[in-house]
């Protein structure tokens, strides 16, 4: 039997580790770089410009084949509606885009909001789904396999716009709801998704990503008095294909001003990343340890045998 | 060459007269334009054009029409570049308002004129609810969508509305 070393085993094993630990440090820099793919298409939405018609709501309805609604789209009476604790209409296995009013105070007439899935560079649904049912394609969508999804609600959880949606209808067998940016019927062929399309006040701009943003800052430069300096998505979350402009402060309008800029992901991805590395290395070296800290016994036990 | 002279004078003359009334025409405006490019919702507007004249006055052309009618400008923006600029071809909204604003090859058309400023000119829908929405807001003019255009069938259908409408229940969507 080869003589083991106890002390190039422990060199080794660190050595090892440390390696581990670098290039996990390193593929999280990368990540924190990425912006999206380059060509990716988004959408910017003037919020200034709503004026709550529905029209959008009705068009997605169409296009995505949902079920009937529980009012017509011109029943303007839903913008009465409140959930528990009196927050508005959110998205649902019926609707994948709700128009909400806010009535300011200050400023002279309600201001509307068109909110759906804002589909994030980095996803967080897509980070959290054991099942990887989401997929954010070249175009800028970020899709869910129904075939895939078990159902479990963890992107619901995650998703820090509260868009996923979940099909409590179906007992037998209930899956993931929400926009997917049209992406079958009209993305992937280059079309702008339906809401986009049908809106008779041009409320929302369809366009490659970057070019959104140049757009989105020249008209708040041109009409500083009728936008906040801000493009919301633009950096929230590390960035969202749909982004929107506002005269109102944003949290006004029911947007969550605090979600920072960095990717939910980059909050769990350091730790997710080692658990591979716990799961390969660690039975190896405590196996290790344990058999270094047992050779003296069984050496004495093989002795003790020979003597007999 | 008396004679060619002659022909062109006659033909110079002819064409001064004929543009006379056109001119003339053109100075005023259609009495009613019927928007139609977008009908598919609701019907085609009958726009009253002579009404909406008279109620702003002659010299307000460029508040629709930007800078294409030759008189003076009312958005300081557009006096950076067409204040002089003079009359354009074409008056029509829709000769520069692209009806398909979103299709993949008016967005390739635009993304390869590195020379264009106005990229982000609205499409023939937008241009037309802006502008008409916009001032009916200001003035107290209606504002309601079927207050300008009735919905056609397919409307109805689109919007759940009329003999489309969902039966009435007690659960909302909304619930959850």
């Amino acid at each position: 039997m080869k003589k083991f070393d106890r002390r190039k085993f422990l060199k080794g094993s660190l050595a090892g580790g440390v390696a581990a630990a670098a290039s996990v440090g390193h593929e999280a820099k990368a990540a924190h770089t990425f912006e999206g793919y380059p060509d990716s298409m988004g959408v910017l939405v003037d919020l200034t410009k709503c004026i709550g018609c529905r029209t959008c709501e009705a068009a997605c309805n169409k296009e995505q084949g949902l079920p009937a609604p529980d009012k017509p789209f011109d029943d303007m009476s839903v913008f009465d509606e409140h959930r528990h604790g009196g927050l508005k209409r959110r998205t649902s296995e019926k609707a994948y885009t709700v128009v909400n009013r806010y009535d300011i105070p200050e400023q002279g007439e309600p201001v509307y909001r068109k909110f759906q899935c804002n589909h994030c560079n980095e996803p967080a649904c897509l980070t959290s789904c054991f099942v990887n049912a989401y997929t954010k394609t070249k175009e800028g969508a970020v899709m869910y396999n129904p075939k895939v999804c078990v159902g479990c609600r963890t992107c619901m959880i995650a998703c820090p716009f509260y868009v996923p949606a979940y099909s409590y209808s179906s007992p037998i067998n209930p899956i993931i709801k929400k926009c997917i940016m049209c992406y079958d019927t009209r993305l992937k062929f280059g079309k702008a998704p339906a809401c986009v399309e049908a809106c008779p006040q041009e409320v929302m701009t369809f366009g490659k990503r970057k070019d959104l943003i140049k757009m989105g800052h020249e008209k708040i430069k041109f009409k500083p008095e009728d936008y906040v300096d801000h493009i919301y998505g633009e950096h929230e979350v590390g960035g969202t294909a749909w982004m929107y402009l506002s005269k109102v402060p944003f949290e006004k309008v029911g947007f969550d001003t605090h979600l920072g800029t960095q990717p939910v992901l980059s909050y769990v991805k350091d730790f997710l990343a080692i658990v591979p590395m716990v799961l390969c290395i660690w039975p190896a070296l405590f196996t290790g340890f344990h058999l270094l800290a047992t050779r003296k016994e069984a050496r004495k036990t093989e002795q003790q045998k020979s003597e007999e | 060459m008396p004679k060619k002279l002659k022909k062109i004078c006659g033909a110079a003359v002819f064409l001064l007269i004929a543009s006379l009334p056109l001119q003339q025409c053109f100075a005023q405006g259609p009495d009613t334009v019927v928007l139609e490019t977008l009908a598919q919702y609701y019907d085609p507007v009958e726009f009253d054009h002579v009404m909406h004249v008279d109620m702003l006055g002659e010299d307000s052309c460029a508040t629709c029409h930007h800078h294409s009618v030759g008189t003076p400008l009312v958005d300081e923006n557009c006096k950076r570049c067409h204040e002089y600029g003079g009359e354009t071809e074409s008056a029509n909204c829709e000769d520069c308002h692209p009806a398909q604003r979103f299709s993949a090859d008016y967005l390739a058309e635009i993304e390869a004129d590195i020379h264009l400023y106005h990229e982000d000119k609205p499409g023939l829908k937008g241009a037309f609810h802006q502008k008409c929405l916009g001032c009916h807001k200001e003035m107290d003019a209606p504002v309601g969508c079927q207050d300008c255009h009735t919905r056609t069938d397919a409307g109805d259908k689109l919007f759940r509305s009329g003999k489309y409408a969902p039966e009435p229940s007690e659960s909302t969507a909304h619930a959850h």
